[in-house]
C-alpha cells in the first residue's frame, strides 16, 4: 500500500500538469473588458490539484496517512481475480453491447455473473438471463421510449417482432 | 385570511376526482421512476407531458407536479438500496442511507427519507403559501457574486465532508470542477479540455457518468474486493411493528437534519439556476457541522439522511416559485414544467396570481394533497424495496451493474459515456483503496458549471476586483463564513500537529 499511494499521488501529479497544459490552450489569465480567460477556471484549479498531490506526498513522507504505513499489498491474488473477473465482465458487456444489442449483452452479462461467478443452478441463471433483458425492454422501449443500441443487423429479426408488438 | 380562503379553495379544486386519480398516478409513476437509476423527475415530466394534452391544463399541471414530488421520493430508494444515486438531487442521501443499508437498517433509512421528505415538502408548502411574491424578489435580487458565493459555501461544506485527510479532499473537489469544465468554454464557446484530442470529450462529462462510475462500478468492485466476494447478507426485515419503531427513531434522531433541510432548502431552491441538488448537499454539511456527533455523518446517520432528503423535496417546491412569480426555471424539470404551462395557453409571471387563480391555487392545493399521497404511496412500497435487499449478493451485484449501464446510457444515449463510466468506475476503485474521498468529486462536478460563469461574471462585473465578493451586503457575509469552513480543517490540523509536537516523548 506504501508503494501504490506514492504511485497514484505521482500518476495524480502527471494528470494535473496534462490539465493545466491542455487549459491553457485557452488564455489563463485576466483579459480587460472580456473578464478571465476561458482557460483560468480548469488552469488554476488543476494548479490546486497539483499542490494537493505534493501534499499528499508530503504525508506519504511523515507516514500519516493510513495507506502509507501499510505494507500489505494494494490488491492480494483474491483481489486481482475478483478484478480480472468482474471488472473483465463489465468490460465484456459494454464491448458486446454494439455487437448483440444492450438486451443481448445484459443476457450473456447476467448469466456469466450468476451461473459462472456466483454459482448458481442453471435454470436461474438461465431464468435472470432471459427474463431481465425482455423486462427491460419493454419499460425503455415501450414504457419510456428511449431506444437502446440493436447490435449488429443479424439481431434485425428479434427486435422487429418485439417492435412489433409494442408499436 | 384571504389567502387561507384561496388555498381551501384550491384544494378542493385538487381533491375533484380527475384531480386526485391524476395525483395518484403521477406520484406512483414518479416514484418508480426516480427509483430507477439515471431516470429522475427530468425524465418523468419530459416523457409524460404529451399525455397531458389529453386533460385540462390545471388537471395537467397537478398530474406532471405530482411526478415531480414522487421522483423526488424515489430519488432516495436507489441511494439507499442500491447506493446509487439515481439523480444529482440524491447524492448526500448515498452517504448516510447506503451505511444504514449495509447494517441492515435499510427500512430505518427508508422511513428516515419518506418523513423527511414529507414534512420538508410541507414546509416548503406553507413558505410558498404565505411568502411566494415576497421570497421571488429576494431570490431576484441575487446576482452572479452572491450566486458565486453560495457555490463558494457548497464546496466548503465539502471539505468537512471528505474526512481528515484535507489535500484528498481538495483534490477530489478539484478534479470535479476540472472534469465539469471540459467541453466548450460557456462564455467564448471554444473547445475546452478536449482531452487526448478525443471528439467525445467535446459534448462533455455530464454527472450521471461520473455518479453512476463511482458508485454504480467503484463500490461495488470495492465491496466485492474487501468483503473477498463473501457479502454478509443482512437481511432486513419489515413488520407494522418494526416500521412503527422506526418512525419513532427516525423522529427522534432525524428532526434536526430535518428542519434544517427543510429550510435551507426551500430557500436554496427558490434561486434560479441552484435547485435541488446545491440545497441537499448544504443541507447535509450544515447538519454535519451542527452535530453533537458530526463523526456518525458517512457511517449511517439518521440526521444524514433527514436533511439532504427533507431539503431536495423542500427546494423541488421552492424551485416551482421563480417559475409561477416570475416565469424564470430553478430548475430542469421546472423548465419542462414551464414549457408545458406556455403550450396550455398560461403566461407564468406576476400576472399568473391574478389572471388565473384557479389554476395557481389548485396546483398549490394540490402540493399539499401529492405530498401526503407521495408519503402513504411512498411506504406503502418500502417493503418491496426492502425485499430488494434480501436476494443474495451474486444477484444484486449483476442487477445493480446491469441498471448502472443500461440507466446511463437511457440518460446519455452515447456509448463513449458508458466507456467514460467503466473508466471512472475502475478508476474509483483505486482511489477509494487510498482513502480519496469521491463523494466530493461527484458533487463538484454538479455545481462547477454554476459556479464558473458566475465567478467569471462577478469578476467582469468589478473589472477582475475579487473584493465585490467582500463587499456586498449579501455575498459578503456569505464568502466570509465560506472561507472560515475551508479554512477550518486546516487550522485545526495545524493545532493538532502542534500539541502533538509540545507533548513530551
Amino acid at each position: 500500500m506504501r508503494v501504490g499511494e506514492i504511485v497514484t499521488a505521482g500518476f495524480l501529479a502527471l494528470l494535473s500538469i496534462y490539465l493545466m497544459w491542455k487549459s491553457a490552450e485557452l488564455p489563463i489569465g485576466y483579459i480587460s473588458g472580456t473578464g478571465p480567460g476561458g482557460g483560468a477556471w480548469p488552469f488554476w484549479l488543476s494548479a490546486i490539484m497539483l499542490i494537493s498531490c505534493g501534499c499528499i506526498a508530503f504525508n506519504w513522507w511523515r507516514g500519516t496517512s493510513p495507506a502509507s504505513q501499510s505494507d500489505e499489498p494494494v490488491l492480494d491474488s483474491h483481489g486481482w481475480r475478483s478484478l480480472i473477473f468482474v471488472g473483465g465482465g463489465i468490460i465484456g458487456f459494454v464491448a458486446l453491447v454494439s455487437v448483440i444489442s444492450m438486451y443481448g449483452a445484459i443476457a450473456v452479462f447476467l448469466f456469466y455473473y450468476t451461473w459462472f461467478l456466483g454459482r448458481h443452478s442453471l435454470l436461474l441463471s438461465l431464468s435472470m438471463a432471459l427474463i431481465t433483458p425482455v423486462a427491460l425492454f419493454f419499460f425503455f422501449e415501450g414504457a419510456m421510449r428511449i431506444t437502446m443500441p440493436t447490435g449488429m443487423s443479424f439481431t434485425d429479426p428479434v427486435f422487429n417482432f418485439l417492435y412489433d408488438i409494442i408499436y | 385570511m384571504e389567502v387561507l380562503s384561496l388555498l381551501g379553495d384550491g384544494m378542493i379544486l385538487s381533491l375533484q376526482p380527475l384531480n386526485l386519480m391524476m395525483i395518484l398516478i403521477g406520484v406512483t409513476v414518479g416514484l418508480f421512476i426516480g427509483a430507477m437509476p439515471g431516470l429522475g423527475s427530468v425524465n418523468g415530466v419530459a416523457i409524460l407531458l404529451p399525455v397531458t394534452f389529453l386533460v385540462p391544463p390545471g388537471s395537467a399541471i397537478i398530474f406532471l407536479a405530482a411526478i415531480y414530488y414522487g421522483a423526488m421520493y424515489g430519488g432516495a430508494v436507489s441511494s439507499i438500496t442500491l447506493g446509487i444515486p439515481g439523480a444529482s438531487t440524491a447524492v448526500a442521501t448515498t452517504f448516510d442511507g447506503r451505511p444504514l443499508a449495509k447494517k441492515g437498517r435499510a427500512s430505518l433509512a427508508l422511513v428516515t427519507a419518506a418523513l423527511a421528505s414529507f414534512v420538508g415538502g410541507t414546509i416548503a408548502n406553507v413558505l410558498f403559501t404565505l411568502f411566494a411574491p415576497l421570497l421571488a424578489s429576494v431570490a431576484l435580487s441575487f446576482g452572479p457574486p452572491e450566486v458565486f458565493a453560495l457555490m463558494l459555501l457548497a464546496f466548503a461544506t465539502f471539505v468537512g465532508l471528505g474526512g481528515d485527510d484535507i489535500p484528498k479532499t481538495v483534490f477530489s473537489i478539484c478534479l470535479g470542477l476540472v472534469l465539469g469544465a471540459v467541453g466548450f468554454d460557456q462564455i467564448s464557446g471554444a473547445p475546452r479540455l478536449v482531452l487526448f484530442d478525443y471528439n467525445g470529450f467535446l459534448q462533455g462529462i455530464g454527472f450521471l457518468v461520473l455518479a453512476i462510475g463511482v458508485y454504480g462500478i467503484g463500490e461495488m468492485l470495492w465491496t466485492i474486493d474487501q468483503t473477498r466476494g463473501d457479502v454478509t447478507a443482512t437481511t432486513p426485515k419489515m413488520t407494522v411493528k418494526g416500521m412503527a419503531s422506526d418512525t419513532k427513531e427516525a423522529a427522534k434522531k432525524g428532526w434536526k437534519g430535518t428542519m434544517i433541510g427543510s429550510f435551507l432548502g426551500f430557500f436554496v431552491g427558490i434561486l434560479p439556476a441552484a435547485g435541488a441538488t446545491p440545497g441537499s448537499l448544504m443541507s447535509y454539511g450544515v447538519a454535519k457541522m451542527v452535530s453533537r456527533k458530526p463523526d456518525e455523518f458517512g457511517k449511517g446517520s439518521v440526521d444524514g439522511v433527514a436533511a439532504p432528503e427533507a431539503a431536495n423535496n423542500s427546494a423541488s417546491t421552492g424551485s416551482m416559485l421563480p417559475m409561477l412569480t416570475l416565469g424564470i426555471p430553478g430548475s430542469p424539470t421546472t423548465a419542462i414544467l414551464l414549457g408545458g404551462m406556455v403550450i396550455w395557453g398560461l403566461v407564468p409571471g406576476p400576472r399568473l396570481f391574478v389572471d388565473e387563480q384557479e389554476f395557481v391555487w389548485g396546483l398549490i392545493g394540490s402540493f399539499y394533497i401529492s405530498n401526503v399521497a407521495a408519503l402513504l404511496i411512498n411506504l406503502a412500497f418500502i417493503p418491496v424495496f426492502i425485499w430488494m435487499l434480501r436476494m443474495p449478493f451474486t444477484i444484486l451485484a449483476p442487477m445493480i451493474f446491469v441498471l448502472s449501464i443500461v440507466g446511463g446510457f437511457a440518460a446519455t444515449r452515447d456509448m463513449f459515456d458508458i466507456w467514460l463510466m467503466v473508466g471512472f468506475g475502475l478508476g474509483a476503485f483505486f482511489l477509494r483503496k487510498f482513502d480519496y474521498p469521491l463523494a466530493p468529486a461527484v458533487l463538484a462536478i454538479v455545481l462547477g458549471p454554476i459556479a464558473e460563469p458566475t465567478l467569471r461574471q462577478s469578476l467582469l462585473l468589478s473589472s477582475g476586483d475579487p473584493s465585490i465578493f467582500f463587499t456586498r451586503p449579501v455575498a459578503g457575509p456569505i464568502t466570509i463564513v465560506a472561507l472560515i469552513l475551508i479554512f477550518l480543517p486546516a487550522i485545526k490540523m495545524l493545532r493538532r500537529m502542534r500539541n502533538k509536537s509540545k507533548k513530551p516523548a
